[in-house]
Parts: C-alpha cells; structure tokens; sequence
C-alpha cells in the first residue's frame, strides 16, 4: 500500500504525496499499533514528520505543547477517550486542526465528533490515499483566509461575493453546485481531494452511492475550466482524487 | 372492609369516653356538693339529701358509712366499703340486696372519706354504656374476624392461582432457553397484568424469532457472498507469487484492493441495515421537507443520467413534510435511482427516471420509477431480503442488498418501501407518515 517513488506505473495513491512539496508535522494518537505503525510509515515516505503516542492521557500531554500542525486522533482510546482530549484542547485555545479516525460510521457519531471540535472526520477501514488527501488538506487551510472574498488557483480567479469565475481573464459560467465544486477544489489548491471529500463538503453526504456519480460532475467542470487553454487546470489523480493547479 | 374496622374502632373511643366522661362529671359535682354539705351540717347534713334521692329507682346510687363501714344510709347495701381505696374510681356490679336499683347492672363510683372517717360512694348505674360498649366491640370483634377471614381466604385463593401461573411462566422460559424457540408463554384470557405480561413477553419473543431468523439466513448469506470473492482473491494472490512478472504482480495486487473495496462495501451495507432495524436513530428524526432531498438527489444523479442517455424528471412540490433525516432520506433514493439506472433502460435504450412525491391522505408518497424490465409479480417481496438479486441481474455490479436498505430505511421512519408495475417497468414507492 505504501506508494514508492521513482515508479512508472500509476500506483493507487498516483502522486500523492508529491504535490505538496512543504512537509507538516503530524502527531499521531491512535493505540493500535499496527495501524499507527501503518499511518506513521505512510506519512514519513509522504515527507512529514510524524510523532506518535498511543494513549490519551500521553496524547494530550504532546498534543498540549503545540508543537504539531496537524494531529490525528483515535475516536477511541485507552485512558482517556478522543473526543475528550479534543474537547480539552480546544478549551485551553489551541486550534491545530484534527482529523479524528472512527471505527463508527454513522452520522450522529459524526456530528458528536465535530461538536466536540474535530475538523474532519474519517470512518475507518479507510485507504491510506484518503486519509492523505484529508490530513494535508488540513494541514493546507490554515493558510486560507475564509473571508477572503476572492480566491485564486494559476490564472483562474473566483469571486465569492459575485459568485463569478474568470480564467485568464475571460469569463466561465457555472451552475451554482458547479460554483460551490470548483470554490472547495480551488480551496485545497495543489492537494488532493478525493471523491469522498468532495460528497460530504460540496453534497453534504457521509454515504457512498454505489455508483460513481462525482465523477460526472468533475468532468463536466472540467469541460467547462479548460476548454480553449492548452494547459489542463484540473487534474485526475488516478486512484486517488482530483487537484486543482495552484500555480 | 378494613375501613369499616376503623370507623367502628373510632365511633368506639370517640362515644363510649365521651359518655364516660359525662358520667364522672356527674358523679365529681355531686360528690364535691355532698362533702360541702357534709362540712356544714356533719352526718345528719348530708343523710337526709341521701335518703330524698333514694326514695325512688334512679341512676344514682349512694352508700354512707360509719368509720367502722357499716351502712348507715343509702340504697347501696353490699359495697364492701373497707376493702375498696380511698378517694379513687372503682367498677362494681349491683347485687339484689340493694335497694331501688337494678341488680347486676354495671355501676361507676367514686368512694370519699369524709372527715372523722366517714365513708361515702357516690356511683352511677352505667350500664346502658356497657351494653352499648359491648355492642360496638361486638360488632367491631366481628368485622375485624371477618374481614380477615375473607381476606385470608381470597387472598389465598388468589395468590395460589397468580403463584400457580408465575410458575407456568418460569417454566416456559426454561423451556425457551432449553432450545425451544417456538413457545410461547400461557395466557389466561382475563387480560390481568400477568395476562397483560405475558402478552408483551410474546410479542418480545416473536420479534427475537424473526431477527433471529433474519441473522441465520444473512450469515448463510454472508458466507455465501463472501466466498466468492475471497476465493478468486486467493487465486489471484497465489498466481502473483508464483509468477516473476512485476507488472502482473501489480495488476494483482490492484485487483485485490478493489475486490477488497466491494467487500468491505458489503458489510458496511450489512451494518448499516442492522443499525436501521436497531432503530436506535428513530431518537434523532426530524421534521423535513422531503421536496429538498428530491430536488438535491435529483440533482446529483442528472448528469450521471445524461451520459447514459437517459432524463430524470422531478414531479414534485414543496411541501411534503415527514420526519425523517435528510441523510437517510438521500441515501434510499440514491439507492433507488441507483437501480432505475442500473436496470431501468428502456426499449429503445434510453432511460427514463421519474422522481415524484406528493401527498396522498396522511401519507407522502415519494416514488421512482423507469421503463425497464421491472421485477415479475412474485419476486416484488423478495427482492426487498437481503442478497436477493434476479437472474438477469448477475451481470451487473451489486449484491442485493440496496432494496433491503431502502425498505429498512422506510421501517425505521414508520412507513413501507412498496414495489409497483409501471407498465413498463418498475415503481418503487415510498409511503412515510405526513408530518405537516
Ligand atoms: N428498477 C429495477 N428494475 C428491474 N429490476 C430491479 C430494479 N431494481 C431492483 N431490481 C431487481 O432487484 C434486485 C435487488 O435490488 P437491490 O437494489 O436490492 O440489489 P442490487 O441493485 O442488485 O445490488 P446493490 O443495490 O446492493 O448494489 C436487483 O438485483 C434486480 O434484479
Ligand atoms: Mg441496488
């Protein structure tokens, strides 16, 4: 599963790992050790710098000192449990962002991690791409101010208030969903976004439709993006997701 | 008959001391006259007022004595004055030697020393109040006596019966944990809180009986399903190992997740149906505008639908409240235009979706439907059990179990997944409760 360098062919995670170019340092707090050994070997070959502590109350206490960019909390946890060392963290001030990894689905445990002020959250089993995808896109929207009113990615530019779009100058109409699909891909400029993450932050659904319905919509965006420019705007990354240039 | 008891017991106090009471203030103020008197005017000042008051039959009773306690005046004859305390209450009964007075009644008196050791007892025939007193103890021994005879024996009675049926509900349970499913604990038909019990007992067992029945059949199902792909992922796996070729080895191993993908896509179908007939979401429901999710899942799957050749229609207004949550309501219809695309292609080699809802008396009825094949008569329950796919289905990808979460989802929100001919092809309706 770990994606290897220097390979020809297309791998499942393609280039994951070598869009961002900055690393991030991520902290770890997951018990099960297999799994942590898994995430943690996953993330240096991606070239980040990971820490790991494998119960809550060692957890806390690393994830207290602030150093991380990133932290990736088990819901579950011996000592004390995720959701409350979020919880703590978020009462003394620190806003690092938080993926929290679940072995509950459903959407009420969902909301309950969210509330309890986790950024993201991730059902498990999930492929270590979407995970990926997820921790770097939450390493990434620090750097977004959510205010902005006008977002940019290369030569394509998005006005938030006016709801248009111009690349290169030149006007793109786009449907209203079309609009809100391009602001999230144009928000994770130069990371990954998988079919997942598009579902629940432009759809808002947590469950997979058996059939692939996401990717229509992406290529018809697309059709609509790069039609007359020479140099494709919005990427395939073959088994893992979509990006958007950001240079 | 307990209250009768206390009501007696209460009349008893209540009365009988209060005429008791009365009495003694009789005889205190005319022991208290006699001793003035008898203070004034010694012996011979209190013997004629003893004397006028015994010349007829009345309730009072008088004895003056000498220090000796021989009688000298009054109807009392027998007291034995000596033997009776000074200055205090005593009972005595009237004895045919006295005089104007009922023998063998019952009499209250106070007996006084007088100065120079005089002896006097003013008393008081009270025997109307023992009689009356007798009577309400009577009575009062006798309802007591009765009520705990009655008692003790319904109650014996009862609990002989109520115990006697307890134990017959012990024993079906033993049974029923022994092995034997199928039975049922007795009921009496008086429809009494043990009847009442024993009702809901049923009614828990029934329902342990068919998720138990559904458990056999999924598990037999599961492995089932589950053997197929595993088997030709060992295979795949085996021929990689064996052979030297990196891109093959490869291929492989990218089949295998994918394989691995679809499984793991099975049990989360799986737990997402057994979480649905938990219904411990049923909590979390609340009143939604069903005309939103169309309009969203609609959205969705439109463009899906155009490479396909095909057209979803909306037909629906807003309005169509129920209580639900917007997520379960979006993942049944995804499922459903899901097979409408899957297996609604028509003749021609278009598919054409309908999505419509409206209101139908206190349901809201929201429907898919295409052109296709639809499912035959006798296959419309079938299809709804989990793993149940149709022959002509096999070839495309799926494991049966999309209808199954539909109609759990329509369970779980107090309604029914009902599967239509739309001649052609299928209509699968959801009827929910209006909440509107
Ligand atoms: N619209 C339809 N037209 C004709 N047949 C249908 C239609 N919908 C369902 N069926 C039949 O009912 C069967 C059960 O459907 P269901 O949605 O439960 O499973 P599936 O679509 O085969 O797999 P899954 O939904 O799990 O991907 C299908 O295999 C198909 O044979
Ligand atoms: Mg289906």
């Amino acid at each position: 599963m770990q994606p290897q360098k220097n390979e020809t062919n297309a791998d499942l995670t393609g280039d994951v790992w070598a869009g961002t170019g900055n690393y991030m340092r991520i902290l770890i707090i997951e018990d099960d050790k297999d799994a942590a050994s898994w995430l943690m070997k996953g993330l240096k070959e991606s070239g980040h710098i990971v820490d790991l502590a494998s119960d809550g109350e060692l957890g806390f206490a690393v994830a207290n000192e602030g150093r991380h960019d990133v932290l990736i909390v088990d819901r579950m946890l011996p000592k004390v449990d995720g959701l409350t060392i979020i919880s703590q963290l978020r009462s003394n001030g620190h806003k690092t962002p938080i993926l929290i990894l679940s072995a509950l689905s459903d959407v009420d445990e969902r909301v309950k991690g969210l509330r309890a002020g986790g950024d993201d959250y991730l059902a498990k089993p999930y492929s270590f791409s979407e995970l990926l995808a997820r921790v770097e896109g939450l390493g990434a929207r620090k750097l977004l101010d959510p205010k902005d009113a006008k977002l940019k990615a290369a030569d394509l530019e998005l006005d938030l208030l006016t709801r248009t779009v111009t690349r290169d100058g030149k006007p793109i109409v786009l449907q209203p969903r079309e609009f809100k699909l391009l602001e999230y891909l144009v928000r994770n400029a130069g990371h990954i976004v998988t079919r997942t993450m598009l579902l629940e932050n432009v759809w808002d659904y947590h469950f997979d439709p058996q059939t692939n319905v996401i990717d229509v919509h992406v290529s018809r965006l697309r059709g609509k993006l790069d039609k007359g420019f020479a140099e494709p705007l919005l990427q395939t990354v073959r088994g893992a997701g979509y990006m958007i240039r950001a240079r | 008959m307990a209250s009768i008891v206390v009501i007696l017991s209460y009349v008893y106090y209540d009365t009988i001391s209060l005429l008791e009471q009365q009495d003694q203030e009789t005889i205190r103020a005319d022991v208290l006259g006699l001793t003035d008197q008898y203070r004034v005017g010694g012996v011979a000042g209190i013997l004629e007022t003893i004397e006028r008051r015994n010349a007829q039959k009345g309730e009072m009773l008088y004895m003056l004595a000498d220090p000796s306690g021989s009688h000298i005046a009054g109807n009392l004859v027998s007291l034995p004055i000596n033997s009776i305390p000074d200055d205090s209450w005593f009972d005595f009964k009237i004895k045919s030697a006295d005089k104007n007075a009922t023998a063998d009644h019952t009499a209250h008196g106070y007996n006084v020393q007088l100065p120079d050791g005089y002896q006097l007892v003013v008393a008081r025939d009270v025997e109307d109040i023992r009689v009356f007193r007798d009577r309400i103890l009577y009575s009062l021994y006798w309802g007591l006596g009765f009520a705990v005879v009655i008692g003790l024996g319904v109650g014996t009675a009862f609990s002989r019966s109520f115990l006697r049926r307890v134990d017959s509900i012990t024993n079906t349970s033993q049974k029923i944990m022994n092995g034997n499913l199928s039975d049922r604990m007795p009921i009496s038909g008086s429809g009494d809180e043990l009847d009442r019990l024993a009702h809901s007992l049923n009614d828990m067992l029934n329902k342990i009986e068919l998720l138990m029945q559904g458990m056999r059949e999924v598990s037999g199902n599961v492995a089932h399903d589950l053997k197929t792909p595993l088997t030709r992922m060992r295979a795949r796996l085996e021929d990689a190992l064996r052979g030297e070729d990196k891109v093959a080895q490869r291929h492989a191993l990218e089949q295998n997740v994918h394989d691995c993908d679809n499984l793991l896509a099975t049990f989360n179908a799986l737990l997402s149906i057994t979480q649905l007939e938990a219904g411990q979401q049923r909590t979390s429901l609340e009143n939604l505008d069903a005309y939103a999710t169309l309009a969203d899942v609609v959205e969705l799957y439109e463009p899906l639908a155009e490479e396909n050749h095909g057209t979803i229609q909306l037909r629906a207004q807003p309005g169509l409240i129920i209580k639900a949550k917007r997520e379960l309501m979006a993942q049944a219809l995804t499922n459903l235009l899901d097979n409408a695309l899957k297996y609604g292609a028509s003749k021609d080699g278009g598919t054409h979706i309908i999505v419509s809802g409206r209101i139908e008396q206190s349901n809201t009825v929201i429907s898919v439907s295409d052109q296709g094949t639809g499912i035959p008569e006798k296959d419309r329950t079938r299809v709804l059990d989990r793993f149940v796919r149709l022959d002509e289905s096999r070839t495309k990808p799926g494991n049966g179990l999309g209808l199954s979460l539909v109609s759990s989802i329509a369970t779980l929100l107090g309604g029914k997944l009902i599967i239509r001919d739309n001649n052609p092809g299928l209509k699968a309706e959801l009827h929910l409760p209006y909440a509107g």
